[in-house]
């Protein structure tokens, strides 16, 4: 039953990838170190690696730190508030990097809504440049990669038990102290997991650093960019991969060796967890740090109005939900924000002047736009049904059946989230190339299925986990052939399981650049590949009518694929 | 009435190492109540599973009417189950629970509906056709479980401790509407619990299961009277049971001496041989110890327990190597209270003592 799903792996990234590393190593008279000598020779390379990771890095905290406090209040608030917040989160995490990224462009802008109003305001005398530099990149970077690290850790808080804070209360620990002695280090697997998932995806990162950057923000991905589209130097691009590569793993071993993979996958939750693998005097001094974060905590707390301290401890303060608001509004106002600009007669110059339609009719009666369009939708629908199909038996198999080195399966289906996406787009651009599936559409279809399948396989083995399978034995009890099993009981249970992880791989073709920047060749381009190109060379309010449909649609997405969830849930 | 016998021979399963059923026989008769009791792991269940086709014995055979169905899949078998936790399908509304192994077995749509309308007249609660089983009550899903189980006639039923998360009363109440479906219906059910007393109430016959294999086979009166082994004397209601041995046999007969307390003393065997010298244990039911004047033992109170019916006396005997012994009396009021610490004399009948093999040998 995996063997469809291993077939492709092995096909569309173990190849495409090793064909990549070895033409690193392999010149036009054999094994050659050429390529990592002149990586080396100058310090250009290493710096933009160590721009990278300083950007990633940069990233990471930020996210992590301003990501926790949302995520709690979405695990403690009641239903209905925590739907509306995981509204916002989930819409910025599906609206696409190019959106985003472009929106920020319109927003920091010399005309844009933050310099018209600090100059209207007369704080400042003229625009300043908010634009291209390290500030506009971060705030870029964290926007695309705040709802990642909310996802993530919340995925971990859900699961905490929430009486253990209460408990630590009646056994004498103030507020500040059940926080930080309990609540703390019970969420710090979400906290890790959320960390390396930024910081991993921050470093293969290009749409940011490119868009909103100046040339001292390049990032190492853009220089793989570079050797492949403009001086098809394959051997130094496979060099640069490399180093990627193992910055990447260096990444995941470090994790690994203090924190244990097996807390990515989420398999473990804090209730059963291991205890950290951090020993004797590390432990010793997190455990007094907590205490005493606790303590200056409770202090803090003290000084507070006493109104405010005898409130349900239950109950999120004003201060929390004041900030995660600010965050949300933060990280979704641009997108907004450009809606009207789409609209109006004045490019995007801010306030937005007039009303016309015009720049949805260019877009529209533009064929290059309605073809990459319908192209998308092409490659996203066979993208979903493909990962559906050859992802589900896989997920059936990883949690029914008793297979020999499961671990290792489950780590080798979920590895393209691992490597750098931009080495498996390169990699199959080079096996496309000589298959000649460049600007096919089943090229695209093959490489994005490699990248969305283990989000299904993941869902689905969500999904089955909670599937109680006696209700398959009831129904053989009751008469019910195998097949009409699947038909009548097992598949109607899971549908709006299959149904999301349909969206979800959907989604991610739709909203696919890195595989589709080669692979749709110079013609052919997919809705995204169509928008980098535009804003890549210049910067007009045709796009903003794109970005608001691709806005509105993600949207309507979200909200079918959460109601679907919803109802599958309420059985 | 349709209902069948059930044959099972040498029937055994492993997984790996560990056996959950030893080589095990078993008749159940045409129209029998047989409840399988034991502990968890006892290999109850796992028995259950390899009936209803839903797991694959390694070894014997099973036989439903002298037809060898060892190997056919769950859906041939025509045995119904009604399952631990209900196992209704969420999806589906009451009726098509209900209807649902009809339209696996082709019947028309009218005729489906008008039999399960029937089976739910049956459980009580022909109201809740049109609603999902998530609107249903723990007990109220429990019928329909039945329901959906009885709809299409069964020749044998089979039931995972189905009343297992209902309360007390709840149960009590559901135990009398099995008994009174089963003498309507007049089928075959082998029903699966690991509380002794519903055993006791239900059954025709119990087969009380320890680590794979089975106990003691009887009916409910066998297993509480003459227990075959300590383990079923102490699974079965409470017990006391006072280490002693054989100093003569006649016939049903055993004369006995106490513990280290030399007293002589009679009782009567379980059914099985024993010999002279021989060590064994000698029950004795806690409603059985008499407390009065002139009995064979005397102790100290050490606590007193009214629960409803029964009044409870714990007592220390004052014989060394005698464990703490219980008394039981139907509760009266009026009667005159105990004083913990007092010192009290207990005896009992001889047909009421009986003697079990020590260990388990027989």
């Amino acid at each position: 039953m995996g063997a469809p799903l291993v077939l492709l792996l092995v096909l569309f990234l173990v190849y495409p990838v090793g064909q990549l590393l070895l033409l690193s190593v392999y010149g036009d008279n054999g094994f050659t170190l050429a390529q990592y000598r002149q990586l080396f020779a100058s310090s250009v390379y290493l710096d933009v690696l160590l721009i990278t990771l300083k950007i990633s890095l940069v990233t990471t905290l930020v996210c992590v730190v301003t990501g926790y406090p949302i995520a709690y209040l979405i695990s403690v608030v009641g239903k209905d508030r925590k739907a509306t917040l995981l509204f916002w989160v989930l819409l910025s995490f599906w609206t696409s990097f190019l959106v985003r990224a472009f929106a920020w462009i319109v927003l920091l802008g010399r005309n844009g809504v933050i310099n018209k109003t600090l100059v209207s305001l007369g704080i400042i005398s003229s625009p300043a440049n908010l634009l291209y530099n390290f500030g506009s990149v971060l705030v870029g970077m964290v926007n695309a990669l705040l709802p990642l690290a909310v996802l993530t850790m919340l995925s971990v808080m859900e699961n905490i038990d929430r009486n253990l804070p209460r408990a630590a209360a009646t056994l004498g620990a103030r507020p500040g102290m059940a926080f930080w002695k309990i609540y703390f280090p019970l969420s710090l697997p979400g906290v890790a997991a959320a960390g390396i998932m930024v910081f991993v995806t921050a470093i293969g990162f290009f749409i940011v650093p490119a868009l909103l950057g100046g040339r001292r923000e390049t990032m190492i991905t853009q220089l793989i960019i570079d050797q492949v589209q403009q001086t098809m130097n394959w051997g130094f691009a496979g060099a640069i991969s490399v180093l990627l590569l193992v910055v990447v793993l260096i990444v995941f071993a470090a994790y690994d060796r203090l924190l244990g993979l097996s807390t990515m996958t989420g398999t473990s939750t804090p209730r059963n967890a291991t205890p950290s693998r951090l020993s004797g005097p590390a432990a010793r001094a997190g455990d007094a740090l907590l205490t005493l974060l606790g303590g200056i905590s409770d202090r803090i707390i003290l000084l507070l109005p006493s109104r405010r301290r005898d409130r349900n401890p239950d109950q999120a303060g004003m201060g929390l939900q004041a900030f995660v608001w600010t965050m949300l509004l933060i990280i979704s106002a641009p997108t907004i924000l450009m809606i009207p600009l789409s609209f109006g007669t004045g490019g995007l110059n801010w306030p937005p002047q007039g009303f016309t339609l015009h720049w949805y009719e260019t877009v529209l009666n533009s064929p290059v736009w309605t073809q990459a369009m319908l192209r998308s939708l092409l490659v996203g629908i066979g993208t979903g049904l493909l990962a559906m199909l050859i992802g589900t038996p896989a997920a059936f198999l990883l949690v029914r059946s008793e297979i020999p080195g499961k671990a290792a399966w489950l780590a080798f289906i979920l590895s393209p989230i691992v490597v750098p996406r931009m080495i498996i787009a390169v990699g199959l651009f080079y096996v496309f190339a000589r298959m000649g599936l460049v600007g096919s559409a089943v090229g695209l279809v093959l490489g994005h299925t490699v990248v969305a399948v283990p989000y299904v396989v993941m869902t689905m083995m969500a999904v089955l986990r909670n599937y109680d399978t006696r209700l398959d034995h009831a129904a053989q009890s009751l008469g019910a052939r195998p097949l009409a099993t699947l038909r009548f009981v097992t598949f109607p249970i899971l549908g709006a399981g299959m149904m999301s992880s349909f969206l979800f791989a959907f989604a991610t073709s739709f909203d696919e650049l890195t595989i589709a920047l080669f692979a749709t060749g110079g013609l052919n381009a997919t809705l995204p590949k169509q928008f980098w190109d535009e804003v890549t060379l210049q910067v007009s309010p045709s796009i903003a009518a794109v970005s608001t449909c691709l806005f509105v649609f993600m949207g309507l997405l979200i909200f079918v694929a959460e109601r679907l969830r919803r109802r599958a849930a309420a059985r | 009435m349709v209902s069948s016998s059930l044959r099972i021979r040498e029937l055994c399963k492993r997984y790996g190492d560990f056996v959950a059923l030893a080589p095990t026989s078993l008749d159940v008769a045409k129209g029998e109540f047989l409840t399988l009791l034991g502990p968890s792991g006892s290999g109850k269940t796992t028995l259950l599973s390899l009936i209803a086709g839903l797991a694959h014995p390694d070894e014997g055979q099973i036989l439903i009417d002298d037809a060898d169905v060892t190997h056919s899949p769950a859906y041939d078998r025509d045995i119904g189950v009604v399952f631990q936790n209900y196992a209704l399908f969420p999806h589906m509304t009451i009726e098509d629970n209900i209807a649902f192994p009809l339209k696996m077995r082709k019947v028309s749509d009218t005729e489906a509906r008008r039999r399960a309308a029937e089976a739910l007249e049956t459980v009580r609660l022909p109201h809740v056709a049109k609603r999902y089983p998530r609107e249903l009550s723990g007990g109220q899903q429990q019928r329909i479980a039945l329901a959906r189980c009885i709809v299409y006639r069964p020749a044998i039923i089979l039931m995972d401790e189905p009343l297992g998360a209902l309360d007390k009363k709840l149960r009590d109440q559901m135990q009398l509407e099995i008994k009174r479906i089963h003498r309507e219906l007049g089928t075959t059910i082998v029903y699966v619990t690991h509380d002794q007393e519903e055993a006791m109430t239900m059954s025709d016959r119990i087969c009380l299961m320890n680590a794979g294999a089975i106990e003691q086979l009887g009916t409910p009166q066998d297993l509480y009277f003459r227990p075959r082994s300590v383990f079923v004397a102490d699974f079965l209601g409470e017990s006391n049971l006072l280490s002693a041995t054989v100093r003569g046999v006649d016939g049903e007969g055993l004369d006995i001496v106490l513990a280290e307390q030399l007293a002589a003393s009679r009782a009567v065997g379980n059914g099985s041989r024993f010999a002279t010298g021989e060590p064994v244990k000698v029950m004795v039911r806690p409603q059985n110890l008499v407390v009065g004047e002139g009995g064979q033992l005397s102790g100290r109170l050490t606590d007193v327990m009214i629960s409803g019916s029964l009044t409870r006396l714990y007592i220390a005997p004052e014989t060394a190597g005698l464990p703490q012994l219980v008394a039981a009396h139907p509760t009266r009021s009026g009667s005159a209270p105990y004083e913990i610490g007092q010192r009290l004399s207990l005896g009992w009948h001889a047909a009421d003592a009986v003697a079990i093999h020590d260990g388990k040998e027989i």
